[in-house]
């Protein structure tokens, strides 16, 4: 079997007397989603910095095609072919989808090394109708888009860019149902053209449908790494959670519960 | 899977929407209003040579406000570009006169010293991650104590002249600070200058790679670190493009002048940026244009010299300068709105 695109095993990451993640482990392969999910302060946005290269890890060891390696920086990761795209800072608002679309890679023509223009609107269009993108206008500024387009765009981006392996940074966090269904049906369409794709996310109903593997992550520790045959969507959300005090929660939520006769608001119940 | 259909919900981009958006929409009709105005109140005004008169004052500040221009696209101010532009002066001028340096060397001396005091403006910024207003407000009043320090250690007072009978005065004067004919009338050298800046400017911001850069790093800097744009080396070329064209409008007006005042260029600094807000560029970065500068330049211009041409008191200068800077501001914020309205 081929070794997986990117893998890291038991890395650890410190900030000062912080012990921000500590000896976990991902394996990513191509065509294959693989799912980050923990709560706030699981330590899913250092596991992504050091696959993107923004950070170096501690301990452990990061692999791309079973080969160990020690990334420079955004940019190495970049050349290597891992594509981050982060929730909050994909796109450029002012400027056109165009631009922003082939902004650090524009296409140039001539002596003078002039901006391809017509060139970059034709191959930004027709990129972004093959994923399925409807955008009216590729002179239109990014911020006139929804959040929603804004994620696909710039997942259509990385596409073209030879991404391998695509790391999404909670994509569908700030958006309704609608929209998160079209960034999902998206990352499902850059897993089909054979991307590896790591999906961060916090939510599990948006993980499972996609996911192919699942990370589960707490308080910088791994819960363990679940294949998708291995695990239901009750007991990721649970696991998630902190399987035992979601349990305490519903209890505690649950007016229909055993004890229900002698509660004291009982009276208002049906 | 889905098929592409066009949003109901969107109307189509006509092309008075198109225009409506352009940053330089105010500042051209800031300028046909102004020009209307003092065209009614004196004839002498729109004849060729009133304009070619007007046209003065708007090359050198028209210089300086597209560098400015650029430079605020990136999201960045500066400063210290009036006093350089003295700096630059007061350097040619001594070298040439008290030293006995050829004039063009002396230029290049300028251009040097501009050249670093540019990087070491654009590497502050970029290392220590102060504001640029603060970081190019201390090279400011550093530069304008050395000038003033440094002029009367030299020469005991505060100016140094003579620049006249240095060794290549002629040929530098009729390539930078001499006047062209054009169907009669007279020219300065420096309007063509001006323009050839404006479209060199223009040039790079919409058909260039580092002008894509200069707008990413102006509207979201993180955005475009994260997809690979050297967004350090961007901010530090562009302090150093305005320094090299403060001292580029510094030798226009040394070669014109022949002296230059230790105090020279202090107070045009807030004059540059006041051009390029009128032309449509944003405080906040990301968006104008360098002929939007340029066009804010002619209006200046077109006050500056029409005040004096409809017999008033100059000091109406100031107040009109202040409604300009207003209106501009106000024009541009319902466009940067249009711009950035999110449909969810």
């Amino acid at each position: 079997m081929t070794p997986p695109l990117l893998e890291a095993r038991d890395v650890g990451k410190v900030f000062g007397s912080v012990i921000a993640l500590r000896g976990v482990s991902l394996l990513v392969r191509a065509g294959e989603v693989t799912c980050v999910l923990g709560d706030n302060g699981a330590g899913k946005s250092t596991l992504i910095k050091i696959l993107s290269g923004v950070h170096g890890q501690d301990t452990g060891e990061y692999l791309l095609d079973g080969v160990p390696v020690r990334l420079g920086g955004p940019r190495e990761a970049l050349d290597r072919g891992i594509a981050t795209v982060y929730q909050d800072l994909a796109m450029i608002p002012l400027m056109s989808v165009w631009r922003n679309f082939f902004l650090g890679s524009e296409p140039v023509t001539g002596p003078l090394r002039r901006l391809d223009v017509a060139r970059a609107k034709r191959v930004a269009r027709d990129e972004l109708r093959d994923m399925g993108i409807d955008i009216r206008d590729v002179d239109q500024p990014v911020g006139t888009l929804s959040g929603g387009e804004r994620q696909s765009v710039a997942i259509a981006r990385a596409v073209y860019f030879g991404a391998r392996v695509l790391i999404l940074d909670e994509p569908t966090s700030a958006l309704g149902v609608k929209q998160a269904g079209v960034v999902l049906r998206y990352i499902a369409r850059a897993r089909d053209r054979g991307l590896g794709v790591v999906f961060i996310t916090h939510n599990p109903h948006h993980a499972f449908p996609v996911g192919d593997r699942f990370l589960l992550l707490n308080r910088g520790t791994s819960l363990g790494q679940f294949d998708k045959a291995d695990i239901t969507r009750d007991e990721l959300t649970s696991l998630m959670a902190g399987g035992a005090e979601l349990d305490q929660l519903a209890h505690e939520l649950d007016r229909d519960g055993p004890d229900r006769d002698a509660a004291p608001g009982a009276a208002t119940g049906p | 899977m889905t098929t592409v259909t066009a949003d109901e919900r969107v109307a189509g981009a006509g092309p008075l929407r198109r225009l409506l958006v352009r940053p330089e929409l105010g500042s051209v009709v800031g300028a046909i209003a102004v020009f209307a105005f003092f065209s009614a109140q004196s004839p002498v005004f729109r004849s060729a040579d009133g304009v070619a008169n007007w046209l003065d004052p708007a090359s050198t500040l028209g210089i300086m406000a597209v560098a400015i221009a650029l430079l605020m696209i990136g999201g960045e101010f500066d400063l210290s570009a009036g006093v350089l532009t003295g700096t630059t002066g007061l350097v040619m001028v001594t070298l040439a006169t008290r030293y006995g340096w050829n004039v063009w060397a002396a230029m290049l001396a300028g251009l040097v010293l501009a050249l670093a005091v540019g990087f070491a403006n654009g590497l502050l910024v970029v290392r220590t991650k102060l504001p640029s207003f603060i970081v190019t407000l201390g090279t400011f009043l550093m530069l304008q104590g050395l000038n003033l320090g440094v002029t009367k250690a030299l020469t005991g007072t505060v100016q140094v002249s003579g620049l006249r009978r240095a060794e290549g005065y002629q040929a530098a004067r009729s390539l930078l600070a001499g006047s062209v004919s054009v169907g009669g009338v007279e020219f300065r050298v420096a309007i063509f200058w001006w323009i050839g800046v404006t479209v060199l400017a223009t040039w790079v911001l919409m058909r260039s790679r580092a002008g894509n850069w200069i707008f990413a790093v102006g509207g979201n800097e993180q955005a475009a670190r994260a997809v690979g744009v050297p967004a350090a080396r961007t901010k530090i070329v562009l302090f150093m493009t305005t320094a090299t064209a403060a001292w580029l409008v510094g030798s226009i007006l040394a070669l014109r002048f022949t002296s230059v005042q230790a105090n020279s260029g202090i107070g045009q600094e807030f004059i540059y940026i006041i051009a390029a807000v009128i032309g449509g560029c944003l405080l906040t970065g990301g968006y104008g244009s360098a002929i939007g500068a340029s066009i804010g330049a002619v209006i200046f211009g077109m006050a500056d010299k029409g005040i004096v041409f409809a017999g008033w008191d100059a000091d109406w200068f100031k107040f009109f300068l202040g409604a300009m800077l207003l209106l501009a501001t106000l024009a541009n914020r319902l466009v940067r709105r249009y711009a950035e309205e999110v449909r969810r």
